[in-house]
């Protein structure tokens, strides 16, 4: 029999997770993504973290995946080689009445069965984390919480979905969801983009904050979408070691309130604010005079010691809200048409569990049967080489093998060319791209030393003009042209 | 691993390394200056414009031409070169310093080592100016790099913020190779550059320099296509709201500062918190005895013959010690008064040979006197101000006086001369 054609729209870590995860059977998988590369849109700009699971409301969709999806990443990031730190969580409390929630929350993580929760004294967080202001007066513990590179999980699950099979096109826009009449009823009959045309079955939605214009476009029911907006302070990694574990205070009624959290690569994380947008902001993604100070001041109440001078950034990123504050996950109205949308926190913890219930349920249910097995498929995604956390020893047997391995071009974070080269070989064309895949240009000096170094080597290695190469996406050409023209 | 043992090693090949290997080598010691990039020079290779060398060569020279005297000099003398040499570590109970290269890894050992790690710029995300993160927005440093190394124009239409030495450099640059510069703003109430910087960059090519003025937004949702402006109270520092205006420009500069660059060394010696750079004394020797530190990473200078001097001056004092096996211990802390910002050394010891004080003073007089020592030696001053340097050279009878006086602090002033 032919391969049913499924068609992922949106290369998020929803999309990239659905699509590899769909490799796994005997279908014909392609993804589309509007943006030059994975993983840049509402999942490069988030808190990055794999939440415990212990606060949703019991009933949730959210509910259903996060714990579920939170259990699944330490092996799906062994199988992707994607760095993944189990750190642990505590929400704190400042006030006196801070501690009837700390203990609801007890409660409500036993009830989603997360286990090793713990309630602490006063006395034990400030063991713990030395440097929580003083007027802490108890913590909730949850040990599964853990922090990764999101931007790197959709990546990765491309590099291996393509591996099995996937078929991807970037740079492409949807335009349009094409259906036909059959027996009476409407089906997917195939996605129109700004290129092409393609055929499909099933049409699975990951479009993120854009996934309500995907759904208008096939004309069923509504998702009611916002995108809300979360501002980020990030600072060097001398920064990195004043936490241990992800600190959350309790909890306003928006949203799980500014955090502070160590970063995968050792920085510190301030963030995010809570702003709903309008429903076109879809890409508003500035930061905001006010938005800045509402995160330092917060994060200077809980823990001391932060040194704004050792600023490395400030950015903003999106996620989709609803007002129900929950996922749309499953069948729709429209024979075909999958929804994996508004995936607001715990989103990017919930990916896995999704990814694994859509292509093990949703996906049959709408085809009608269940699809064979992809016996071939492989999980294994090879890590990238690191030099600089290697042994003496083991950096210079690479050199050996390339003495690229030997030239430093991001200094912060001591990146050498060949992991450059390999990224651009990997697909990263884009400056971010690289960025996001290697972390060169990531660090104190935000690119001061890197930056024509590696548009260099993106342009001998893709023949790509200086002029031509972009930051990230269409129209971010960072170069204009030739002197004296 | 490949072991190399030297009698001097000095890290960064700029214009302090160069200087200090160079007088290394002239007295009879092995010396091995490392690289990081492909050639010596460090930022003076990108640094076409000429006005470098008035102090130290009576004469303006480009930044090529002048690293190229030293490069010369290196040549002729014996000093070896190690180019593409990172430093991973330095190994201080050893004296040893371990550097991964395209031939391997390489660790030196070495009687004595000199940082001539220089500066870098501060970047844009530091600065925590809200708005969109577009493509167009360059610090000074690698928009120079691009067009007068890579030959490319990062734009069409720039402004920039910052009027450090560099930012007006780029203003006239930019302009020279055909893109329109809108004008250069400064935060604080003076320029940040060199005089002369400010009337042959930007006065005689129109640009206009804003000061009290900063950007506080900038917009763009793909490449950058706007900038916000706003004009500061001068003693209040409020914003003013009715300043308030955007600028259409596709490309940012900035010029907002240099960073001494220390994390080789910072958690082996003493960092001053002003300078920001390492702590050294007038022998250009850190709180270890075998480290010694010139240039930009000691504290940020305007003038690259300051950086000169000072790495020649670490260059012969690191020569004295391989000699001799030590040098003066007892040193004397220096005083900051009041309008005294950054300053090197910020330790003396009063045995040694005369040298230079270099100073910054907190702001702009229009006459000063620099007080040392509460009136031990009084220079007047005309016209000071926080962009230029004032060098003080303290003579050997100056400091046989502090020693008779047995004065414990340096202390140095600036005043206004009313």
């Amino acid at each position: 029999m032919k391969k049913k054609k499924v068609i992922v729209i949106g290369a998020g870590v929803i999309g990239s997770s659905i699509s590899r995860e769909l490799c796994k059977y005997e279908l014909d998988v392609t993804l589309i993504e509007k943006n030059v590369e994975a993983g840049l849109g509402v999942t490069k700009a988030n808190s990055a973290i794999i939440h415990g699971g212990y606060d949703d409301e019991p009933g949730t969709v959210r509910s259903k995946f996060c714990a579920t999806g939170n259990s699944m990443y330490e092996n799906l990031c062994e199988e992707l080689g994607v760095d993944y730190k189990r750190i642990g969580s505590y929400v704190l409390g400042f006030k006196e009445e801070d501690g009837k929630y700390l203990s609801e929350l007890f409660d409500k993580s036993k009830t989603n069965g997360i286990p090793g929760c713990e309630i602490h004294s006063a006395e034990k967080v400030k063991e713990r984390e030395p440097n929580v202001s003083e007027k802490v007066i108890g913590g909730f513990w949850c040990p599964t919480a853990a922090i990764t590179e999101p931007w790197m999980i959709a990546m990765a699950a491309v590099e291996n979905g393509r591996k099995n099979g996937l078929k991807t096109f970037f740079e492409e826009k949807v335009i349009d969801i094409r259906t036909v009449e059959t027996e009476g009823y409407a089906k997917v009959n195939g996605v129109q983009t700004d290129k092409a045309f393609y055929e499909a079955d099933v049409v699975i939605n990951c479009a993120g904050v854009y996934a309500d214009e995907i759904v208008s476009m096939a004309g069923t029911e509504d998702i009611n979408l916002h995108p809300r907006k979360g501002e980020y302070v990030l600072l060097d990694k001398k920064q990195g070691e004043l936490v241990n574990s992800i600190i959350f205070p309790v909890p306003d009624k928006k949203s799980k309130g500014i955090l502070v959290l160590p970063t995968i690569d050792g920085g510190l994380l301030l963030g995010p604010t809570a702003e709903d947008l309008a429903k076109e902001d879809r890409n508003e993604k500035s930061t905001t005079m006010e938005g800045i100070k509402k995160v330092i001041e917060s994060t200077f109440e809980m823990i001391k010691g932060i040194d704004l001078s050792l600023t490395v950034k400030t950015f903003a990123g999106l996620r989709p809200e609803t007002p129900q504050k929950d996922f749309v996950v499953g069948l729709t109205s429209l024979k075909g048409f999958i929804n994996a949308a508004a995936m607001r926190s715990p989103g990017l913890t919930s990916a896995p569990a999704i990814a694994k219930y859509i292509a093990e349920k949703v996906v049959p249910d709408s085809l009608g049967f269940k699809p064979e097995e992809n016996k071939k498929f492989d999980p294994v995604r090879k890590k990238e080489i690191r030099p600089a956390d290697l042994e003496i020893s083991e950096w210079e047997k690479l050199i050996e093998e390339d003495e690229s391995y030997g030239r430093i071009v991001c200094l912060c974070n001591k990146i050498t060319e060949r992991e450059i080269i390999d990224a651009v070989r990997n697909g990263a064309t884009t400056v971010e791209g690289v960025k996001f895949h290697t972390r060169a240009s990531f660090g104190r000096c935000q690119g001061g030393f890197c930056l024509p170094k590696i548009v260099e080597i993106i342009s001998r290695e893709t023949g790509i003009g200086f002029e031509d190469i972009k930051m990230s996406g269409t129209g971010t050409q960072i170069l204009d042209g030739k002197v004296r023209k | 691993m490949n072991i190399i043992k030297t009698d001097a090693l000095v890290i960064g090949g700029g214009a302090a390394g160069m200087a200090a290997a160079v007088e290394i080598v002239e007295r009879g010691y092995k010396t091995i200056l490392i690289e990081r990039d492909n050639n010596t020079g460090g930022v003076l290779n990108q640094c076409i414009h000429n006005g470098f060398g008035l102090h130290v060569f009576k004469t303006e020279l480009t930044g090529p031409e002048y690293a190229n005297l030293f490069q010369k000099q290196m040549n002729e003398k014996g000093v070896e070169i190690h180019s593409n040499v990172f430093v991973l570590n330095i190994d201080n109970e050893n004296k040893s310093v371990i550097t991964v290269t395209s031939k391997g890894m390489c660790e030196y050992r070495t009687k004595v080592l000199i940082m001539c790690t220089g500066a870098r710029e501060r970047p844009f995300g530091n600065l925590r100016i809200p708005g969109d993160r577009p493509a167009g927005i360059y610090t000074a440093g690698v928009a120079q790099k691009f067009v007068n190394l890579m030959n490319i124009l990062p734009g069409n239409k720039a402004f920039v913020l910052g009027s450090g030495d560099i930012g007006l450099i780029m203003a006239r640059r930019l302009t020279l190779e055909g893109m329109e510069v809108k004008g250069v703003a400064e935060l604080m109430p003076f320029p940040g550059g060199l005089a002369r910087n400010i009337v042959q960059c930007l006065d005689d090519f129109d640009i206009p320099l804003h000061l009290s003025t900063s950007v506080v937004n900038v917009k763009g949702k793909k490449r950058l296509e706007s900038i916000t402006l706003c004009e500061f109270d001068k003693e209040t520092r409020e914003p003013l709201k009715n300043s308030i205006r955007d600028v259409e420009v596709d490309t940012l500069i900035l010029s907002v500062g240099l960073i001494p660059q220390n994390e080789l060394i910072e958690e082996l010696v003493d960092i001053d918190c002003v300078n920001r750079g390492a702590v050294v004394d007038n022998y250009g020797r850190t709180s270890k005895e075998w480290i010694f530190a010139a240039g930009n990473n000691v504290a940020v200078y305007d003038l690259v013959d300051f950086v000169t001097l000072e790495g020649k001056n670490a260059g012969q004092s690191a020569a004295e010690y391989i000699s001799k096996g030590n040098l003066p211990e007892k040193y004397r802390e220096v005083l900051r008064g009041e309008n005294v910002g950054v300053i090197t050394p910020v330790r003396v010891c009063t045995e040694g040979a005369p040298f230079t004080f270099f100073i910054r003073p907190k702001k702009s007089m229009d006459k000063a006197r620099v007080i040392i020592c509460d009136g031990l030696k009084v220079v007047t001053k005309i016209a000071v101000k926080p962009a230029e340097m004032i060098d003080i050279t303290i003579s050997s009878e100056l400091l046989k006086e502090i020693r008779k006086r047995g004065i414990e602090k340096i202390k140095i002033d600036i005043e206004e001369v009313k």
